[in-house]
């Protein structure tokens, strides 16, 4: 057989009836993770038509996006913290119960953001088909899974069947050289990686990550990496499986136990592109020289080392991001003030991430004038953070520390940065008004984020890492 | 659908408007389909005090019943929201016209009967530059034909465009298709 990269293993292995020119393949799903923000039109056409979900033991479902991250431990709590998504919420536990679905809800010690708590359970693995009516799905890719956002049609359709529609995408290789130092980070490394090839650059494509400067990575550091896949188009990104994502997913709920995880790790060991494997566009990054990065404009590709200039450019929708963002060119972000710090979504929110942030806050103040919010991925994730004692620090700090959800990443359940103000955002998007109308987002590392509202400006973590 | 959609055109020259413009995640709490129109490019028609921004291309007289929306290159970027071209389709946009389309939203377009075309930069340039121009868009011929008598044609999926034109549903397509889907689940060598 020719040499077949990863991703090209994870498509054969998944294939039911194969594509022709005129026809698509019909391509098995896995995993279908659902949550309540995109899957309330899906069950009305199954109910419409009579259809029951095919396979619920492969579907997974929680409440994330438009659920409050002030305490709620029941559906009547919403009316107190004065939720507008009470009736999505009301519906998706409905539909959960009239479909046989077991819903991770408000009374589940599992709950959170639907792209950690996937990890987390060890539902996600290496090989699989993962999807999702989320484009940050790509998430998964990080154990080598295959892993893409649906929208609700398709959705309903993997309900329904366990089956996509799909044409084979391109490949992208991305080859990062080097090591990043001690004071950058994944997110560092991903947006450096958008800025390079663009927000439109994996368009059509796969992205897999290579070479050392990701091997060296831990899992949730990968797990940002692919997160963020979508920004630069690529409906997915994948990382090859190796012995430090078997450690992780050993143990776990649903991960394969005992023997049939050995098993499974055996099979998992080939899932790797072969020598010699071909990839319809390759790019190479030398990791060595990366500092922190920030956004300085209005998607993710707009971005520039934090001690570095503000690019100029004469291009009409450029000059209109630097604008909207209040940003000017030729001098660095770092003098610019800060109204809104946040550290949470499924880019950033898990405990490497807050741990980071703690360690750049700790003993320290929030500048004045500055509010900061720390939202962790999952109630698991908030957990394990306040054993650690990390909900102390950023309390004492004078950050808020709230219950998991996607919160101000999207602003969809009140959690919003008010109109004019400036964010530094540990999150994925930083779209006109994405985290509220008029609200300018700096996206950064969590380390550059805390380090922001200690300043009370855009900071540069260095001096703040021991 | 119907097999041709003949506009003036309304453009929106802007490059990357992603879905989070085309319809902002406050208008996403709904559990419906229903009325996503009124959130189509809200924080764009709309000042914060709620009159409408008066230089909107979609806010111009001229642009009433357009049902074909030109716009800057890779159109739909961003979030997975369905409800992206459900607001377009219920505001009463038909066919969105760029030099490039983001992927999922291109997708969940085709799924609608929102047609999304990708032209050649050179008749992209001429629309953006002639806003208000009127288009014929012969679906079952996948071209563009513009008033200075050039027609040019578009790249699209076959199988979209055989859903499209015939009225295909294709949950019915996978759906025939059962028996493979439980053989293929029967015979895989290992089991999610």
């Amino acid at each position: 057989m020719a040499p077949r990269t990863l991703f090209e293993k994870v498509w054969d292995d998944h294939v039911v009836v194969a594509e022709t020119p005129d026809t698509p393949a019909v391509f098995y799903i896995d995993l279908h993770l659902i949550h309540e923000v995109t899957s309330p039109q899906a069950f009305s056409m199954l109910r419409e038509r009579n259809l029951p979900i095919r396979r619920p033991d492969l579907t997974l479902a929680t409440m994330d996006h438009s659920t409050p991250t002030t305490p709620v431990r029941t559906v009547g709590d919403l009316d107190v913290v004065g939720s507008k998504a009470k009736a999505q919420i009301l519906q998706m536990e409905q539909n959960c119960r009239d479909f046989g679905l077991e819903l991770l809800g408000f009374d589940s010690d599992s709950r959170g953001i639907v792209h950690v708590i996937g990890p987390e359970l060890g539902a996600t693995q290496p090989g699989k088909t993962i999807v999702c009516g989320d484009s940050h799905t790509s998430t998964h890719g990080a154990f080598g899974a295959l892993a893409f956002g649906i929208g609700t049609t398709e959705i309903g359709h993997v309900l329904a069947t366990q089956c996509l529609l799909q044409r084979k995408p391109k490949t992208l290789s991305v080859y990062v050289d080097g090591r990043i130092g001690d004071a950058v980070t994944a997110k560092d490394l991903i947006l450096a990686i958008i800025g390079k090839i663009g927000v439109n650059g994996g368009t059509g494509y796969v992205i897999e990550y290579r070479g050392p400067a990701i091997e060296a990575l831990d899992m949730e550091a990968r797990m940002t990496i692919c997160n963020m896949s979508i920004e630069a188009g690529a409906r997915a990104g994948m990382i090859a499986p190796d012995d430090i994502t078997f450690d992780y997913l050993r143990g776990r709920s649903h991960a394969p136990q005992g023997d049939d995880f050995e098993r499974a790790v055996e099979r998992w060991r080939t899932l790797k592109s072969d020598p010699g494997s071909e990839y319809d566009r390759e790019i190479t990054i030398n990791a060595d020289e990366l500092k922190p990065m920030v956004t300085f404009g209005t998607n993710p590709g707009m971005v520039v080392g934090v001690d570095e200039p503000v690019p100029a450019d004469g291009d009409s929708n450029f000059r209109n991001a630097l604008d909207y963002m209040q940003v000017e060119a030729g001098k660095p972000l770092t003098e610019t003030p800060v109204n809104v710090v946040f550290i949470g979504s499924c880019t950033n929110s898990r405990m490497t991430d807050l741990r980071l942030a703690a360690n750049v806050i700790k003993g320290r103040k929030v500048a004045d004038g500055v509010t900061m919010l720390v939202v962790p991925g999952s109630q698991q994730v908030k957990q394990q953070a306040e054993r650690e004692g990390l909900d102390r620090i950023f309390a004492e700090a004078g950050a808020q520390w709230r219950e998991s959800g996607c919160s101000m990443c999207l602003g969809m359940n009140g959690d919003t940065v008010p109109s004019g103000q400036l964010a530094v955002s540990t999150s994925n998007r930083n779209f006109e008004g994405r985290q509220g109308i008029g609200a300018r987002t700096v996206l950064a590392s969590p380390a550059t984020a805390a380090a922001s509202a200690i300043s009370g400006t855009v900071a540069d973590p260095r001096p703040y890492l021991d | 659908m119907r097999h041709v959609i003949q506009s003036k055109t309304v453009v929106m020259p802007g490059k990357d408007i992603d879905t989070d413009q085309i319809i902002p995640a406050r208008y996403l709490t709904t559990t419906t389909k229903e009325g996503l129109g009124d959130g189509l490019f809200r924080d764009l028609r709309f000042n914060a005090d709620g009159s409408l921004v008066s230089d909107f291309p979609l806010n111009q007289p001229a642009s009433d019943g357009c049902e074909i929306l030109v716009a800057g290159n890779n159109f739909g970027c961003g979030s997975s929201r369905e409800h992206a071209p459900w607001a377009l389709l219920d505001y009463g946009i038909r066919a969105v016209i760029s030099t490039q389309i983001a992927d999922i939203f291109r997708n969940n377009s085709l799924k609608n009967g929102l047609l999304p075309i990708v032209i050649d930069a050179d008749t992209h340039t001429h629309l953006i530059d002639n806003p208000g121009i009127t288009v014929t868009i012969d679906i079952e011929a996948s071209t563009l034909s513009l008033p200075d008598g050039r027609t040019v044609s578009y790249p699209i999926d076959a199988f979209a465009r055989y859903c499209l034109v015939e009225g295909i549903d294709q949950l019915g397509f996978i759906q025939n298709n059962l028996d493979t889907i439980t053989r293929f689940e029967e015979q895989r060598p290992w089991t999610p």
